[in-house]
């Protein structure tokens, strides 16, 4: 089995596979929002700032984002290599949009700083700081859902969205089924890679060419693969509604769940963790990007009502099952 | 007691079609509790169709399925006037022998049709809805709406009697054949239906695999009493049952123990082989030797020999 993003859980005991799966993820939407709130360069020297003011709020920013995320690989006993291997599927994102960045640097520039030009391309060290933050932006913006996802099973990554967003069922979604859906997709996957390499087997035995260069004739090669790996994904569909019917999915009474998820104290003490960092973070930097900050507010707000929601609601039914 | 009742079932797929495929074609029989039943026929001898049947999945175009043996006193979640109902015409029906049977055909029945009866179906990947092995078998508890220490119990329960306990908190997909079946099997046992259904669940597994699913099946019709129909073309499963019913076209052919298999003829006429050990025994016999009928197991025909 390759590797696959979704489902890239890795199986071991640590403190971090130990939390509820909704405060690291709340954990991960803060962080995220955190990221964003940092201001880049040009904004904030089109503030009134300094290339040297700009670079210790950088260091004080992103090295407390660092220590985060370093401490969060440590406790979760993930190898670190393990961690960095999702930068790989970013690779090219990130190469092309340093370069962009670098040489389409469009800020203001202070007159002592060095400068190189050639054609339309102007390098300049505010331009190379700012693809330098830009590249370091987006790594860190991948590795913390990472670190969730290397540490939390699907199964409680589900259990954990449906607990967000139970207060959706006031407006009568239904929660409950979406989140089947997604765990169902989520355990289809495997098997459906599976068919995919079997079917790609078939084609090849039967000449089918998948290796030729241009693109239009790669294209044209999927189809073959296309069409029956559609025929079984709905007779496996099928399959599953007929298994799923069997064990009396369906019926009138109302699902129970053999797990649930339960907030502790260590869970609280990591989210003001992470509340107090980002807390910091706002005071240094995010005066700069006042519209970003509120709408991270608004954002981390939200979020921080739905998971408040889904705890008292499992409060709640702990406490009516007795 | 009588558990599962076909009354001159009939089923049609694509009915009023012009590909109308008359997949059962009148088939009456009936199946005990604690039965161990093989339902054997060719491809397109409508016996998938009767698994589908027996469960409510499909539904008899003409004729009735029901299933029956549903226990008066088992704490079941129902509606008052179900209760005063099923309490009013529980002694009419001890009366004649028999306790309340479900039609498959109404539709308030499914629920209790489907506790009742568990099916296994032919591929062990289409089955499996969660992602990690325990959870797949909570499924079905967890449909019944049971209390999280009730699934728990019944979960490890289940694992423990396909010998899967220690996998439990694995992933699926990195199992062998044989081994996903089992967990399908638990995914059904954890509902602790009467009567398992085995819709040629070992038709696509390796032989190792194949064993280890039928010495489960085994166990679990002699230990725990359940009821298990196997739904099967290959003769020698159905030889290891207590019943075997042949199928053909829809209809049934032959239905008895193990002296069916004496039926050489029919049982070909129905696009079946013998077990190897009664194919072997009706050779020699048919080259003079002195060999007594009725030999269907390996072991049989060595001891004989």
């Amino acid at each position: 089995m390759k590797d696959i993003s979704l489902g890239q859980y890795y199986p071991i005991k640590s403190p971090v596979h130990r939390l509820d799966p909704r405060t690291k993820m709340i954990a991960v939407i803060l962080y995220i929002i955190t990221l964003f709130l940092i201001p880049m360069l040009p904004n904030y020297i089109n503030n009134g700032g300094t290339l040297h003011d700009y670079l210790i709020i950088a260091a004080v920013c992103y090295g407390l984002i660092f220590i985060l995320l370093i401490v969060a690989i440590l406790f979760s006993r993930v190898p670190i290599l393990r961690v960095l291997k999702s930068i790989k599927g970013i690779l090219f994102l990130l190469i092309f949009m340093s370069l962009i960045s670098m040489f389409f640097y469009g800020g203001p520039i202070s007159e002592g700083s060095w400068q190189w030009s050639w054609w339309n391309l102007n390098l300049s060290t505010e331009s190379l700081i700012n693809a330098g933050i830009m590249s370091l932006r987006l790594v860190l913006l991948i590795l913390g859902p990472t670190i969730l996802t290397l540490t939390t099973t699907p199964t409680d990554l589900t259990a954990g969205i449906e607990s967000l967003m139970s207060p959706l069922k006031l407006i009568k979604f239904p929660v409950r089924i979406f989140a089947l859906i997604m765990s169902l997709a989520l355990s289809l996957i495997p098997g459906l890679m599976d068919e995919t390499a079997k079917i790609i087997n078939a084609q090849k035995s039967r000449g089918a060419h998948f290796d030729s260069r241009n693109l239009f004739k790669k294209a044209k090669a999927m189809m073959p693969i296309l069409i029956p790996l559609f025929i079984s994904a709905f007779k496996r569909a099928d399959d599953l509604a007929n298994a799923m019917d069997s064990r009396c999915f369906n019926s009138s009474k109302k699902r129970t769940k053999m797990k649930r998820l339960s907030f502790k104290a260590r869970d609280l003490s990591l989210l003001l963790f992470v509340a107090s960092l980002i807390g910091i973070i706002v005071y240094r930097g995010g005066l700069y990007m006042q519209s970003i900050m509120i709408g991270g507010i608004v954002l981390g707000g939200v979020a921080v009502v739905f998971m408040l929601f889904g705890i008292i609601e499992s409060v709640v039914l702990k406490r009516t099952d007795g | 007691m009588e558990i599962i009742r076909f009354e001159n079932v009939k089923f049609k797929y694509n009915a009023g079609h012009i590909d109308e495929v008359k997949a059962v074609d009148g088939i009456s029989f009936s199946v005990k509790e604690g039965e161990f039943l093989a339902l054997c026929g060719h491809n397109g001898s409508g016996k998938s169709t009767l698994a589908k049947l027996m469960n409510g999945l499909e539904v008899p175009s003409s004729g009735n399925v029901y299933i029956g043996g549903m226990d008066i006193n088992e704490e079941t979640k129902l509606t008052a006037s179900e209760k005063v109902g099923q309490v009013m015409l529980a002694p009419l029906l001890m009366l004649g022998g028999e306790l309340p049977r479900l039609n498959t055909k109404i539709k308030k029945n499914l629920f209790e049709i489907r506790k009742t009866v568990g099916v296994v179906f032919q591929n062990p990947d289409n089955q499996m809805v969660a992602t990690i092995i325990e959870d797949d078998v909570a499924f079905g508890p967890e449909n019944l709406g049971l209390k999280p220490k009730e699934i728990r119990q019944r979960v490890d329960w289940a694992l423990e009697s396909v010998g899967m306990l220690e996998y439990k908190e694995g992933a699926p997909f990195r199992l062998s054949g044989g081994q996903k079946q089992r967990i399908a099997i638990a995914g059904v046992l954890a509902i602790k239906p009467k009567v398992i259904v085995l819709d040629e669940s070992t038709s696509m597994l390796d032989p190792s695999g194949r064993q280890e699913v039928l010495d489960v099946i085994k166990r679990l019709n002699k230990e725990e009493g359940m009821t298990v129909i196997m739904i099967t073309h290959f003769m020698e499963e159905a030889a290891m049952c207590d019943r075997v019913i042949v199928l053909k076209e829809g209809k049934i052919l032959l239905d008895g123990g193990r002296e069916i298999f004496k039926e050489t003829e029919k049982i070909r006429e129905a696009g079946l082989e013998l077990p190897i050990a009664a194919r072997v025994a009706f050779r020699l016999k048919e080259k003079g030797m002195d060999i007594k009928d009725g030999i269907v197991e390996i072991g049989e025909l060595v001891e004989r020999l």
